[in-house]
């Protein structure tokens, strides 16, 4: 067994979804089954969202199982286990934590506790090479962060939502526009349909900061759909989600871009759930074009939570034989910075 | 309904951003191991921004954002551990599951946005926050607190009472 032939097998439990991944050298997904995708659980009536972690304690041993089968491995041929430890939920993520350290004790293979977000930026590992340095933007429900990799394994949080996350603020517009829980698919696609846009605000912050705000942009849209109701008018829905977007992904992309020609960045890599926006997608990757700046996004499968991406974060700690003692916890609060490699 | 309390209702109203920051911080120098706060308040209300002014009442470091998401973000280094909670997306049931007697019950001071989503399993004293909006930058903060503990805290805020009612136990 070599690092490009080892299989890694990773859980990740930190939120919604249950899910088990094996991968082979760190780059070759076998299997990555996430709760939500599988069918089992639609005959039981479907238990998504999966926020209680009594659902992972129920979806964790036939995922486990899916993926075996799924990988064709068996149990004897496993050489490490991987698993999230934070940030997260607790009770969600000590289920992921107590599957991984039981199936490390039993196998006798190394442990390695993940950092969740390391997973969403190495995502981008399963589908190219990254070169360095790079910029990380993390767009997903519970995170937006702008993220220097000066050399692998090595992160560095330049920029960070002060208030809502990018996913977050779209799920709470469209609560405002009365779409289910979680809305964001449906802002955006309302917003790709529209022709017309409501002028909506940017949040810029200080000059020199990559921090983000959203909360002000949340707070006009309030007030535009207020306005609608006070003056008896009918809400332009699409032009309302189409100026939202507009102003979230003008933001987003601009700051991004700023700091990667400030930190000289050689990739940028667009990883987290709303990686999966297409007008976040489209925008980045034009201006990327335009500045000659190579662009990695994982295809959606690979941008919402699932443990491929645990498995390719591991991969940095396995090649350098830092593993976890068994007597880990799982840690809330992990922190990225120090979650680096120590190289 | 033998358990039922009656209780006062207060008011303060907050003419500025600051007014609110201000209020929530001296709400936070208030505050005690076990103290939980149910706040709620329409999206967009400011409760996030309450939060985060009341964390840095209590001295907590670094940035407190939203906890929608996760539901739970934990803050040490404060003068008390800080639970901060949305529980928007839960259910009874799933807030149930959650096990959030624990952080009502421990060292920390425990801060509950969309609370009266869940508010049977609230504990039985807390105080309750309603914010409201008045005009862009001006809030009318409600405070109904259950317990005296949290009814001697409106009158030292400076709190207006405005009558009684019946609460719901």
């Amino acid at each position: 067994m070599t690092d490009k032939d080892y299989l890694m097998l990773a859980i990740e439990t930190s939120c919604d979804e249950t899910s088990v991944a094996i991968v082979r050298g760190g780059r070759e997904v076998l299997a990555n089954v996430v709760s939500s995708q599988i069918e089992t659980h639609r005959r039981f009536g479907g238990v998504v969202p999966e926020i209680a972690s009594r659902k992972h304690v129920e979806s964790i041993t036939l995922i486990l199982e899916e993926a075996f089968a799924k990988a064709g491995v068996g149990r004897g041929d496993i050489d490490a286990v991987a698993v999230t430890q934070g940030p997260g939920l607790i009770g969600a993520l000590l289920v992921g934590v107590v599957a991984a350290k039981t199936l490390a004790m039993a196998l006798d293979v190394p442990l390695i506790g993940t950092h969740h977000i390391a997973g969403h930026i190495y995502a981008n590992r399963l589908i190219g090479e990254i070169v360095y340095p790079a910029l990380a933007l993390v767009v997903s429900g519970g995170h937006t962060e702008l993220v220097l990799l000066e050399r692998e394994g090595v992160f560095r949080i330049v920029g960070r939502t002060r208030d809502d996350a990018v996913g977050e603020a779209y799920d709470k517009v469209a609560r405002a526009l009365s779409f289910p829980y979680p809305g964001g698919p449906y802002v955006d696609k309302l917003a790709q349909a529209s022709e017309e846009e409501v002028e909506l605000p940017r949040a810029w912050l200080e000059p020199d900061s990559y921090d983000f705000s959203f909360s002000g942009l949340k707070s006009a849209v309030l007030a535009e759909i207020n306005r609608a109701k006070m003056k008896g008018e009918e809400l332009a829905q699409g032009a309302l989600a189409k100026g939202f977007q507009a102003s979230v992904i003008d933001v987003v992309t601009t700051k991004a871009m700023r700091a990667a020609q400030a930190f000289g960045v050689r990739q940028m890599l667009l990883c987290g759930g709303v990686a999966a926006n297409l007008g976040l997608r489209e925008r980045l990757t034009a201006l990327c074009a335009d500045a000659g700046l190579p662009l990695l996004i994982p295809p959606p499968s690979l941008c919402s939570d699932n443990a491929a991406m645990i498995a390719a974060a591991a991969d940095l700690k396995w090649r350098r034989r830092a593993f976890t003692p068994l007597d880990m916890v799982a840690w809330p609060q992990l922190s990225l910075e120090e979650w680096s490699v120590q190289d | 309904m033998n358990d039922s309390q009656i209780s006062l209702t207060y008011v303060w109203e907050a003419r500025s951003e600051a007014d609110t920051v201000r209020f929530a911080e001296r709400l936070a120098a208030l505050s005690q191991p076990g103290t939980v706060l149910a706040l709620d308040g329409d999206l967009g209300a400011g409760k996030t921004r309450f939060a985060q002014a009341f964390a840095r009442g209590l001295e907590v470091p670094g940035l407190v954002n939203s906890p929608t998401f996760t539901i739970i973000k934990e803050y040490e280094g404060g003068r008390l551990p800080f639970y901060h909670m949305d529980v928007y997306r839960l259910s009874t049931a799933e807030a149930d599951e959650l096990g959030l007697e624990e952080y009502f019950e421990g060292a920390g001071v425990s801060l509950v946005e969309w609370a009266s989503l869940i508010e049977p399993l609230l504990p039985p004293e807390r105080l309750h926050i309603g914010i409201a909006l008045t005009g862009p930058d001006s809030r009318r903060l409600t405070g109904r607190p259950i317990g005296a503990r949290y009814e001697a805290w409106c009158r030292e805020l400076g709190m207006r009472p405005i009558g009684e009612e019946e609460s719901e136990t």
